[in-house]
């Protein structure tokens, strides 16, 4: 959004200027830029590497001694540096699988509800039955056939995601398809395709970020079930998920190996929910209508 | 500036240096500067103003009812008790009681989810301390009081289940419940037809002398307050700039504002505007017996759905340059004919052609290629422009759509042009719609029409959702654009002082059918529908003494549901001179005169 010019105050600036405005949010993207900066420089942060193990520490608590700062589990693996690895699939999960299910989503809710009539039957009859199918199952039935991968993962989840988008889509197009200057746009020769891309999508942004937000810890959620079920990334990789399984078991031994990687989980979560309320309120059109 | 004179008596209501401010993000709004006024009881003032000037924040600030970041001080002395100086529980107890307000959508002011009978026994519970028996009784007597018929079924109904009219009767209705010695009605007519409005003004002039209340109007049209008020006091940007007595005030107003503001209202006596005379006699639009059905679900499981017959056979014509002005109330299927000109919905029989070419005949690409000829303007400018496309972007896609080959310099250099014939700069066209006031994007809505270098543009009640000054203006710009490039015009509203200043000619509308046809002096100067008749008389004329003489409502009632029609005549159920054979058989579109007329008594 850097082409705006001087002049302009698009939606964009506006909704940006009010969600840093709020101590809440502006503390919650502060929050996750640490995490995030801290997963990507994983390896400068530490000495030891994801499936090195240090036979001198099996099992022990947190200290700066060692270098291993959030202690290390029953194989003598650096806490520390398996959270930030487990961090990235996790977040990696969480945004891919979301932009699957926002790519998706976004086009067939918006072409349903803009078609209308049989097209729209069709279309959201098939989005109902998907719906039908159980998830676990599906996992499950994809684990078997094609062995456990890591991209299985992204589809799985991905694939069904997108329908709950698909409908959020749908009915914010139905409310916007007989909006005046979707009218203009139809009279004046504008090709449906466009008037979709154009007119419909960018004005459901408002909703669809916000969503986005509420889903990508709903996505990093699933994973984690998905990773304690033992369905999810396979070692030496980790997950949060997979990291909070392992420490589970060596909770009254090694709480340590639980707690970390939780803690990082939590603070994700709540991050997301938090920038979420936020983008809500930054973006809705009761308040920005009340400036003018 | 001239003070009315104060009688002796007490006041009822004083204002003293009343201030509002708001804090926003772009620091403090003051939307109420030193405002100061009186009121006597049985006596009403209007507060007349344009849009931002004040006028509702200054009595929405003695309900107590402003957003948590407005700040008030001043006095408002109501019978020796100063109302800003009350806290919640102390105003709750006025409020409603001695002062009652009426707003101006009464749809969203109802709640929908309790019968009318409901949501008023409310009222009278709380501030009479009635049981509930007596206080239904009471509502009973006072729905009959604002003339509701059948008071026993509208008791029962919910606020969807009335009519626009209906709904700001039971507001009234519910305001006037426990006497007040107040009523605050804050636009009470703006969002009714002028027939229905006539009706309510009425109503309250006559209420105000059985229960001796004071009124305070707040409006916007010179017409209502020149009717209904004993008092003016006028707004603008916050300040009071003008008060004095009715009558004084139209006929010598001080402030040059005030004669601003008299000067835009649109008469319906008199025309200032100097109409393009079209040279040209070729046909640019005709419509032959259009008619369009909408398909209602029936509220029964698996019956057939309503057929809804919004249009019921128009014919219509317009040649170059040429303005025809389409009236009626609303439900009269003004809209819907504007787009089934347009082709946006389909037409369910009939045939529009554009200069002589059938569109229903046509592919979708080569109606494609028809729609740069035939141009759109809605009613409301802010909604009618994508808000997150910057005016650029909304000038050039029709361009994009249409000469997708020119450089984006060039479409840039014509959308500047553009701009600056609809009177704004080009350097506006960086920002985005909400940063525009209603006219501006108007004016940008026209800019748009204009870049596909159309030949027809329909004017979906353009001027409708604008100040009386902006409307002029708007008007004036359209009258001004037809002539340099002779375009025709299919103007669509309700006000007819606005159809008479643009229109060459002028079709009235009544539950989808066109009831009277005539060259634009010929239709006010003498109607021949009794519907026109009665339409013309229900304008609210800006001149005290004229008004006077006049008097109110020519018709009574609502529009009938177009889902049932009446048979014969439409117009037969409120029509005052209705015969017998009016109910039986439907008039056809005749020639009377210079006029065509539906209508059996017309002569």
């Amino acid at each position: 959004m850097t082409g705006v010019s001087e002049q302009g105050h698009s939606l964009f600036r506006i909704a940006m200027r009010s969600l840093l405005s709020s101590k809440a949010t502006t503390m919650a993207l502060a929050l996750m830029a640490i995490v995030v900066l801290l997963t990507l420089a994983a390896p400068l942060l530490s000495p030891w590497d994801i499936d090195s193990t240090d036979w001198d520490n099996v099992a022990t608590s947190p200290s700066i001694e060692t270098a291993h700062y959030f202690g290390t589990d029953d194989v003598g693996r650096d806490i520390f540096v398996r959270t930030l690895y487990g961090g990235r699939i996790s977040l990696l999960v969480g945004l891919s699988a979301t932009m699957v299910s926002l790519v998706i989503g976004v086009f067939w809710g918006a072409i349903a509800g803009y078609a209308g009539g049989r097209t729209d039957q069709l279309m959201m009859r098939f989005v109902d039955v998907m719906y039908a199918m159980p998830f676990m199952f599906f996992v499950i039935l994809l684990m078997v056939f094609f062995g456990r991968n890591i991209f299985l993962i992204f589809v799985a989840v991905g694939a069904v995601n997108w329908l709950d988008m698909a409908r959020i889509v749908r009915g914010q197009t139905l409310s916007m398809k007989h909006r005046e200057f979707v009218e203009a746009a139809r009279a004046g020769g504008v090709s449906n395709l466009n008037i979709i891309r154009r007119h419909i999508i960018p004005n459901l942004l408002g909703v669809v970020i916000v969503y986005v937000t509420l889903t990508i810890p709903q996505v990093i959620l699933v994973e984690s079930f998905l990773s304690f079920l033992g369905l999810g990334v396979q070692e030496p990789m980790t997950s949060w998920g997979a990291l909070v399984n392992d420490g589970a078991a060596l909770m009254e031994s090694a709480p340590w190996t639980l707690f970390f990687p939780a803690l990082f989980l939590a603070v994700t979560l709540f991050c997301f929910n938090f920038i979420g309320d936020g983008l809500r309120d930054a973006l809705d059109p009761r308040d920005s209508a009340g400036e003018s | 500036m001239t003070m009315p004179v104060a009688t002796t008596a007490m006041p009822l209501l004083e204002l003293k240096s009343l201030n509002v401010s708001f804090a926003g993000r772009d620091g403090i709004t003051r939307a109420v500067k030193d405002l100061s006024y009186t009121l006597r009881t049985s006596e009403t003032l209007g507060i007349v103003g344009e849009s931002g000037s004040g006028k509702t924040q200054s009595v929405m600030s003695l309900m107590g009812l402003l957003p948590h970041n407005a700040t008030v001080s001043g006095k408002a002395m109501l019978n020796g008790t100063d109302l800003l100086a009350l806290s919640q529980s102390e105003l709750n107890r006025v409020r409603g009681k001695d002062i009652a307000m009426v707003f101006q959508d009464p749809m969203t002011s109802l709640n929908p989810h309790l019968t009318v009978g409901a949501q008023m026994s409310l009222v009278a519970r709380r501030h009479l301390g009635k049981p509930k028996r007596d206080a239904l009784a009471e509502c009973r007597l006072m729905l009959e009081a604002v003339r509701i018929p059948e008071v026993a079924k509208r008791m029962t109904q919910y606020p969807h289940e009335l009519s626009g009219g209906m709904r700001q009767r039971v507001m009234i209705a519910t305001a006037l419940l426990c006497k007040p010695k107040l009523l605050i009605a804050d636009e009470p007519t703006t969002a009714l037809d002028v027939t229905v409005q006539a009706q309510i003004l009425e109503l309250m002039c006559e209420l105000q002398t059985d229960f001796a209340t004071a009124i305070l109007l707040i409006t916007h049209d010179m017409g209502v307050v020149a009717g209904t008020c004993d008092r003016v006091l006028v707004m603008s940007k916050g300040e009071r700039v003008e008060e004095n007595f009715v009558e004084p005030l139209f006929a010598t107003p001080q402030h040059p504002y005030t004669r601003a503001l008299l000067a835009a209202v649109p008469r319906l006596n008199e025309v200032n505007t100097e109409l393009n005379q079209p040279t040209d006699t070729a046909q640019r639009l005709e419509a032959r017996g259009l008619e369009v059905t909408y398909s209602i679900d029936s509220k029964r499981f698996l019956a057939a759905p309503h057929q809804l017959k919004a249009l019921r056979g128009v014919d219509l014509n317009l040649i170059a340059g040429e303005t025809l002005g389409v009236v009626g109330e609303s439900g009269c299927g003004k809209s819907t004919l504007a787009r089934a000109v347009l082709n946006l919905i389909p037409a369910s029989a009939g045939d529009v052609l554009l200069m002589g070419e059938s569109l229903q005949k046509l592919t979708a690409k080569q109606r494609r290629a028809m729609r740069s000829d035939m141009q759109i303007i809605f009613q409301d400018p802010l909604a009618s422009l994508n808000p997150r496309m910057t005016i650029a972007d909304i000038l050039c896609e029709p361009l994009d759509t249409y000469h997708p080959n020119l450089s984006r310099a060039e479409k840039l250099r014509r959308a500047s042009i553009m701009i600056e014939k609809v009177g704004l700069s080009p350097e506006q066209l960086t920002r985005y719609p909400h940063e525009f006031s209603g006219g501006q994007c108007q004016r940008i809505g026209i800019a748009r029409a204009l870049m596909f270098e159309p030949k027809l543009i329909v004017c979906d009640e353009p001027v409708s959702a604008l100040d009386v000054s902006v409307q002029a203006k708007v008007v004036q710009l359209l009258i001004e654009l037809q002539k340099e490039l002779n375009l025709s015009l299919v103007f669509i509203a309700h006000d007819l002082a606005v159809v008479r200043q643009i229109s060459h000619r002028v079709m009235v509308m009544y539950l989808g059918k066109v009831v009277e046809l005539a060259d634009r002096d010929e239709i006010y100067s003498s109607p021949r529908h009794p519907y026109t008749r009665a339409l013309i008389s229900a304008v609210p004329i800006p001149d005290p003494k004229l008004q006077q003489s006049l008097g109110f409502a020519a018709i009574s009632g609502d529009l009938p549901s177009p889902l049932h029609p009446p048979a014969g005549c439409a117009f037969c159920t409120r029509c005052p001179l209705a015969e017998p054979r009016c109910a039986n058989e439907e008039p056809p579109l005749r020639a009377v005169g210079r006029s065509m007329v539906a209508c059996h008594l017309a002569d």
